[in-house]
């Protein structure tokens, strides 16, 4: 009986043990004769196995409330927000406003990809203004925390939280309301001990999904920005963005179990 | 969609596992499974239901990271290994394990894209070669190409790494 050649395709499925009987038993065979090659099949076999060990733990993970598919699946059957027939009479309006006075869309803040984009922008804008500022960074300071609630709450036509970083070292400095094409806009901004600033930022989304947290970075202004229940939130900052995903984590996890 | 959680709710711990491995981020990676079963739910009637969901959603998953590494790479500084916690990657079982894991992560980070995708899902979610084909849209060859290029550059970098073990005399492991 002759045998196929050996190829690397069988010792690569050798150590997948992706071999029929067989082909395995020829396997064999070869690296009993060819040692320095059993050597080499060994060291991958040990790879392999200590791959799979190193990622093992993540697998017995209890599961994070976000990744409940039921839970998603249902948020998808619920109509969000605005019924449909308000929004399309909305839309009318506007078209018709805007033959007449030349009005745009664009206004309506319409939370797609883009309206995030958008936001992030005018978050990172603000923050390049605020931040740096030493005279007057915010308007209404820490202390007068319920004025500060009342006056953004007020200005963006719903109530409006401000949540508390004070665990992961960043104390609240005081805030603002502050203009952006779409409206007005809470700003607030947070300091740590070394005097590195962050803002936390929200508008009106005007309407449409809730948008999962994205990543955007702006002349070295680094920001995680999402829409959750009609309002977007960006939270920016000159840090390094595996420094602000779990804060932005944590603001969004306060609003959540806020509202 | 009753049928849809019964089919990806199983897969749902080994997506993670897949999107921590590239993303070496818990939040981030947990944020794109999080992407990748939305856009599931969406495309649930679309997929053809004679096929292994595993390889269709596993695809979705992938094509997400790969876009997601895309933009982190475009970025000014991209986060070291050495940043990320040892949390974030796995949870070393002791000190020694620990090492050897770090090391083998450091260097599994250190081969191209195409070469740690291939081995992750064979070697570490066990997809059969027709699936990693699936997923990386590439022909059974082109798999088997990848994946041996990859153990070897994988057991090269291994090697090639200085093991720690001078400096921690007391870890090392009398045979």
């Amino acid at each position: 009986m002759t045998t196929r050649p050996i190829a690397e395709d069988d010792l690569n499925a050798y150590v997948d043990e992706a071999l029929d009987a067989e082909r395995r038993a020829e396997v064999v065979a070869y690296l009993e004769t060819h040692p320095e090659v059993a050597e080499k099949v060994a060291a991958h076999r040990a790879e392999r196995d200590l791959l799979r060990a190193a990622f093992a733990p993540v697998v017995e993970e209890p599961l994070p409330p976000q990744l409940s598919l039921a839970r998603m699946i249902e948020a998808r059957r619920r109509p969000a927000g605005t019924p449909r027939w308000a929004m399309a009479a909305a839309a009318v309006l506007l078209l018709g406003v805007g033959a007449v006075g030349g009005w745009s869309l664009r206004g309506m803040g319409v939370a797609s990809s883009g309206g995030l984009q958008a936001l992030g922008r005018e978050a990172a804008a603000s923050y390049a203004v605020f931040a740096p500022d030493q005279a007057r960074p915010v308007e209404i300071r820490a202390e007068n925390r319920a004025q500060l609630v009342a006056w953004t709450s007020r200005r963006l036509g719903r109530p409006v939280a401000i949540p508390d970083l004070a665990s992961s070292g960043y104390r609240l400095m005081g805030g603002r309301v502050v203009a952006t094409e779409h409206g007005p806009a809470a700003l607030f901004m947070y300091d740590d001990d070394k005097g590195n600033r962050l803002v936390m930022f929200a508008r009106p989304m005007a309407s449409g999904p809730d948008m999962p947290m994205a990543p955007h970075v702006q002349d070295g202004i680094n920001g995680y920005t999402w829409a959750d229940d009609g309002l977007g939130y960006s939270l920016v900052g000159a840090v390094a963005p595996g420094m602000l995903h779990p804060l932005a984590d944590e603001v969004r996890r306060q609003i959540r179990s806020e509202a | 969609m009753t049928e849809m959680v019964r089919l990806i709710e199983p897969l749902i711990p080994a997506l993670r596992r897949y999107a921590r491995a590239l993303l070496r981020d818990r939040a981030a990676a947990d944020d794109l499974v999080q992407d990748c079963l939305e856009r599931a739910i969406g495309r649930w009637h679309q997929r053809r239901a004679d096929r292994e969901p595993r390889a269709w959603i596993f695809a979705i998953l992938h094509n997400l990271a790969m876009t997601r590494l895309r933009r982190i790479s475009s970025r000014p500084r991209p986060v070291a290994v050495e940043d990320v916690g040892e949390g974030d990657l796995a949870n070393p079982a002791s000190q020694e394990d620990g090492l050897r894991y770090r090391d083998l992560v450091s260097a599994l980070s250190r081969l191209p894209d195409e070469q740690r995708t291939v081995l992750l899902l064979v070697c570490v979610e066990e997809l059969s070669y027709a699936e990693a084909a699936r997923v990386l849209d590439v022909p059974i060859g082109t798999v088997m190409s990848r994946l041996s290029r990859a153990r070897e550059r994988l057991h090269k970098e291994i090697s090639d790494t200085p093991r720690p073990e001078s400096a921690h005399p007391h870890l090392r492991r009398v045979k």
